[in-house]
């Protein structure tokens, strides 16, 4: 496989929550607005692609029967460093996000690609992987956000589109879980057609 | 009284699946026949609640001491992925009927973030042990209740037609969407 289709499955083929359905936790929690969503897509994308690369650097130094512990380190420490920068460059973004930070160590896409990617490749193409994947996965939570901030309040990235409140409730909960399904079954359609 | 309000609100008003979308992994995963979501809960109970009290102990006598709050998410994941497999080896010498019962859960438990969530928000909630146990057995007595009645539902839309592209996920998140909005009417009970 090429570098390219690498980078590219992630972005739909293989998109970790539109296909895989994997890290469901942040991206409804989170996905109130398109920024919230993107800040915790990159703030993902950055702990998988350099836990992918540290993994993908040490894959032949772990014994095999302690390598998910062993993974699991080396993620939480990515995300500590995640924590803490988001505390003093965007305290704004982090008191929104919230609870979801430091549950980056537990999405199931991040030990999902270490596992089934980065443990048996080269470190430039976990890399890439990591990117593509981490792309991905900002991508889908940019545009739950964004359907999410539109139908709820009119607006996308606080920009007012339609004046006054729509449907309010889909900011709240039950909007989440419905958008997403939805959101889904159209990814569904549109990849049959590419 | 506190301890009843921190009950009615973690299971009814915050839900830790419907409201504060924690564990929905399993949520969406194990809840297609009621006994297996039973057997999930089970398991859930038993390792939030130990997570919990042994976070807890960490966090107060060795994080907080030393000055290395920071350090938490990394010392927490480590204890419940530590705590997940000794349970496992323990329930498998002690009491192999339960193990049979709760066994194939185990190990899909460290990646729940429902356990790590409930840890963390008990020390960010700064309630004391006892507090943080009746916290921590409320939420799993709210994942339970909401795993179980999304069983009850999604054993009907088996038997339904469902159209093509709404199949298997779509539905059910529909699906945990309407059960939220039914949930969002105890808002206000505490």
């Amino acid at each position: 496989m090429n570098q390219i289709q690498n980078f590219t499955k992630g972005l739909l083929k293989e998109n970790p929550i539109l296909v895989q359905v994997l890290g469901t936790c942040p991206t409804l929690g989170v996905t109130t607005s398109a920024f919230n969503g993107l800040g915790m897509g990159l703030a993902t994308t950055f702990v998988l692609t350099m836990s992918n690369i540290v993994i993908s650097l040490v894959r032949d130094f772990i014994p095999d029967k302690v390598r998910i512990p062993a993974f699991i380190v080396i993620i939480a420490s990515f995300v500590t460093v995640v924590e803490l920068v988001m505390q003093g460059f965007l305290p704004a973004l982090y008191e929104q996000l919230g609870l979801f930070i430091p549950l980056i160590v537990v999405n199931c896409i991040v030990l999902g690609r270490a596992e089934a990617f980065a443990s048996k490749n080269k470190p430039f193409s976990s890399m890439i992987d990591g990117l593509g994947m981490g792309f991905g996965f900002a991508l889908a939570l940019t545009v739950l956000g964004s359907i999410r901030e539109f139908l709820g309040s009119g607006a996308v990235f606080n920009v007012k589109i339609i004046p006054g409140d729509l449907m309010l409730v889909f900011i709240l909960a039950p909007g989440a879980f419905i958008a997403l399904g939805y959101l889904i079954a159209i990814t569904r359609k549109l990849k049959d057609h590419i | 009284m506190e301890y009843i309000i921190i009950i009615i609100s973690a299971v009814f008003v915050n839900n830790i699946v419907l409201a504060q979308f924690l564990g929905i992994c399993p949520f969406i995963g194990v809840s297609n026949k009621i006994p297996t979501a039973l057997g999930m809960s089970g398991a859930v109970l038993f390792v939030i609640t130990l997570a919990t009290i042994v976070t807890w102990l960490v966090q107060v006598y060795v994080l907080n001491p030393l000055g290395i709050q920071f350090l938490q998410t990394i010392a927490f994941i480590l204890i419940i992925a530590g705590l997940v497999q000794m349970v496992e080896i323990i329930l498998k010498k002690l009491s192999p009927g339960l193990y049979s019962a709760l066994g194939v859960f185990l190990p899909l438990i460290t990646t729940n973030c429902a356990v790590l969530g409930v840890a963390i928000l008990t020390i960010q909630k700064d309630f004391n042990l006892i507090h943080g146990v009746v916290f921590a057995i409320a939420n799993s007595l709210g994942f339970g209740f909401a795993l179980v009645l999304f069983a009850g539902i999604r054993e009907h839309i088996e038997i339904m037609e469902v159209p093509e592209g709404m199949k298997g996920v779509p539905i059910a998140l529909v699906t945990a969407g309407i059960l939220a909005l039914a949930f969002m009417g105890f808002s206000g009970l505490v």
